[in-house]
């Protein structure tokens, strides 16, 4: 087969479908910020919105929600979503990773019964990966699963967990084996209730003050073992083996930052295209074509049979730094009006300044390249 | 959409890639240098015989092409070997020819270019690269007038690049064409040049990178290597991050050929490859600055040829003049 970069007439059909479906329903006015009560809420109302007429998770099986529309029509609409000017997604933390999980290690029945309430927006789901004392160490992790009748019962305490001030569901990793050999040894995958007796949140300001995190604190909280994602003990290489694959493709869409780029030209061009900020510009516009493409290709590869792997550390490390700059160079075009936060360059700001924080830190995701791509020896980090 | 080259494509690669192993470049790159074109000449031939020049020239004057997707795929070996020579004015002449209105030029010249029989240089702006040993030696003068032109008189002036030697043009020599079939057919070749000069550019890029890797896995300080050092790791991760992401931007760009998509791909893939050979100087660390020690084959080209052919601002330029309301991409 030969390389070629259009899309069939069918993918185009796709897109020309998610392009009139859009038009005609994102919001005339941008939602609150997510990250706030009032926010959270309208962007659940999206999510709503979005799954009635199954365009919220199009790449699931349509069992659950979605359109089964492959890789390419996932990306396709994604650039359309973030043309459109549609809002965030309240849902990523699930969809993005919970939901590979759940279809890689979930049973049939957890699929049935968490996919569906998940891609309407019913159940908003926050991460629970971080520890005080674990961050980028995160197999030092402690927070206990301990055994009885049922299921098990989870103590300790989670931190940075990203919108669990206001979501309903979490999932993480838990110790349900003290005394391994290893630390990434005896973890168990987990899902749980934030509402559940025994578990406080609470809400962590972001550098704006928006409580875009949370720390929770657990106290004997019980999950039943349906709940246990894969098995138990199992947890890290259940967490692990969906980090490789197209998870890194999904995390950060190329047409996010293709809208992004072109509303940093026409901001510019807007401007009178000032020669002060012109190399910033044209770099954002080639970096998200670069990052486009990038994406296209890791598709295709994947859609080739190969596995993504170490290579989804590049991915990370470019999109995380790319937004930085191309927000801070939407900020300073702005002069005066660039200092304001309620504006929608000042919150992409805010959010962009977290990307290279997580997700794995670009510095450990520096060492993986490193490491597993360049094949370095391992040393002290 | 199947973003990936096809297997023929990716073996045409390998291909140049164990024949230009096999042929010892360094030792060409030092004759090549010191004015001494014998070794030179004959890699040339070799790369002909590969097809490389061939990939620019249309069916019509006996090459293959035009084929930008194999033409870039076999720039990024040549740059990975440090071949000397007016490879990207070769190419440039190929296009240009092809792009005036006027077949009569194209037909008188481009068959021994596609076979390799001749070599060609072009001076657009200032300078003819290696105009002392090109058969065909062009140069636009103004915005509408093509000219063959004599053999340089004078000597050239060195290149920061020593494999690089550069000529004036001398005035007079044979008027081509003239008027605005020039000018089109001008962009047109510089849409060629920035393509090839890109896909040279990662070559030496990628060169770089794998030479610094073996060489810090090697080089041993403190009792370990000292590529187990966190800030040694970081900069060379920092290497292969602006390499990876420039490279599908170059195929991209051979694909369209829009003047948008080649002035990104030039832009990213320089600015890589000028990256990663700052990189590889620093880690390589003395040994690195010589002249001596093979690393400078490339450490100097990747400077010569951020400026080649548009210069990263010349490049954002161009990308940012074509904006209007629509979709940048």
């Amino acid at each position: 087969m030969t390389v070629d970069l259009a899309h069939s007439p069918a993918d185009e059909a796709f897109r020309a479908e998610a392009r009139t479906w859009l038009r005609a329903h994102v919001p005339a006015v941008p939602l609150p910020s997510l990250e706030t009560e009032e926010g959270f809420a309208a962007h659940r109302a999206w999510e709503a919105e979005l799954a009635a007429d199954r365009w919220s998770v199009v790449s699931w099986p349509t069992a659950y929600g979605g359109r089964d529309a492959g890789l390419i029509r996932w990306l396709l609409f994604e650039e359309e979503y973030y043309a459109a000017g549609a809002p965030g997604r309240v849902s990523q933390n699930g969809i993005n990773l919970l939901a590979p999980t759940l279809f890689d290690h979930g049973t049939e029945e957890q699929r049935a019964r968490v996919l569906p309430p998940m891609a309407s927006g019913e159940v908003v789901w926050a991460q629970a990966w971080s520890e005080p004392e674990a961050g980028s160490d995160l197999a030092s992790l402690r927070s206990r699963a301990v055994r009885t009748d049922g299921g098990w019962l989870l103590s300790g305490q989670k931190t940075w967990s990203s919108r669990a001030a206001f979501a309903d569901r979490a999932f993480g990793l838990f110790r349900s084996e003290p005394d391994t050999p290893k630390p990434h040894q005896g973890l168990t995958y987990l899902m749980f209730d934030l509402r559940a007796p025994g578990v406080t949140v609470r809400p962590i300001g972001r550098l704006d003050g928006k409580p875009a995190f949370a720390e929770l604190f657990l106290d004997e909280v019980f999950v039943p073992d349906e709940d246990v994602i894969g098995e138990p003990g199992q947890g890290w290489r259940v967490a692990m083996s969906t980090a490789g694959n197209e998870r890194g493709l999904t995390l950060r869409s190329p047409g996010r930052f293709l809208a992004s780029a072109a509303r940093l030209s026409e901001l510019w061009q807007a401007q009178g295209r000032p020669h002060s900020t012109s190399e910033r510009v044209a770099d954002a516009l080639i970096g998200a074509r670069a990052y486009q493409l990038f994406t296209y290709a890791a598709a295709s590869r994947f859609l080739d049979g190969a596995s993504i792997g170490p290579e989804s550390s590049l991915n990370k490390v470019f999109w995380s730094e790319y937004d930085i700059a191309l927000h801070e160079t939407a900020l300073d075009l702005l002069g005066p009006e660039g200092e304001p936060a309620d504006t929608d360059w000042a919150e992409g700001y805010v959010f962009s300044l977290a990307g290279p924080i997580y997700a794995g830190t670009n510095e450990i995701q520096r060492d993986i390249i490193a490491e597993r791509l360049l094949g370095l020896p391992k040393g002290r980090r | 959409m199947r973003f990936l080259l096809d297997t023929e494509q990716r073996a045409f690669a390998d291909t140049l890639d164990t024949m230009l192993t096999a042929a010892d470049t360094p030792a060409v790159v030092r004759d090549w240098s010191r004015g001494e074109h014998t070794s030179g000449r004959a890699l040339w031939r070799r790369v002909a015989e590969a097809g490389v020049f061939a990939l620019a020239v249309p069916e019509a004057y006996e090459g293959l092409g035009p084929r930008p997707v194999e033409l870039a795929v076999a720039f990024v070996e040549l740059g990975r070997h440090a071949v000397p020579g007016p490879l990207v004015e070769t190419v440039t002449t190929a296009a240009l020819l092809t792009a005036l209105d006027d077949t009569g030029p194209a037909k008188r010249l481009l068959p021994a270019l596609a076979s390799g029989e001749s070599t060609a240089t072009l001076a657009v702006g200032p300078y003819a690269l290696d105009a002392d040993l090109a058969d065909v030696r062009l140069a636009v003068s103004g915005p509408s007038e093509l000219r063959l032109t004599p053999a340089p008189g004078g000597p050239h002036r060195p290149s920061l690049d020593p494999a690089r030697r550069l000529f004036s043009p001398p005035p007079g020599g044979e008027i081509l064409a003239t008027g605005p079939q020039v000018t089109t057919a001008t962009a047109v070749a510089l849409t060629w040049a920035r393509l090839a000069t890109a896909a040279q550019a990662l070559g030496v890029g990628l060169a770089l990178l794998d030479r610094t890797v073996t060489y810090v896995k090697q080089r041993v300080q403190f009792g370990v290597p000292i590529g187990s050092f966190q800030a040694v790791k970081h900069r060379l991760a920092d290497a292969k991050i602006a390499l990876e992401f420039a490279r599908p931007l170059l195929l991209g760009a051979a694909l369209t050929m829009t003047e948008r998509d080649v002035a990104a791909a030039k832009v990213m893939a320089c600015e890589a490859a000028y990256t990663t050979a700052r990189t590889a100087l620093q880690l390589h660390g003395a040994i690195g600055y010589t002249a001596e020690y093979d690393l400078s084959l490339w450490l100097t080209k990747a400077r010569a040829l951020r400026t080649a052919w548009g210069s990263p601002d010349e490049c954002r330029a161009a990308l940012l003049r074509g904006l209007s309301g629509d979709r940048p991409w």
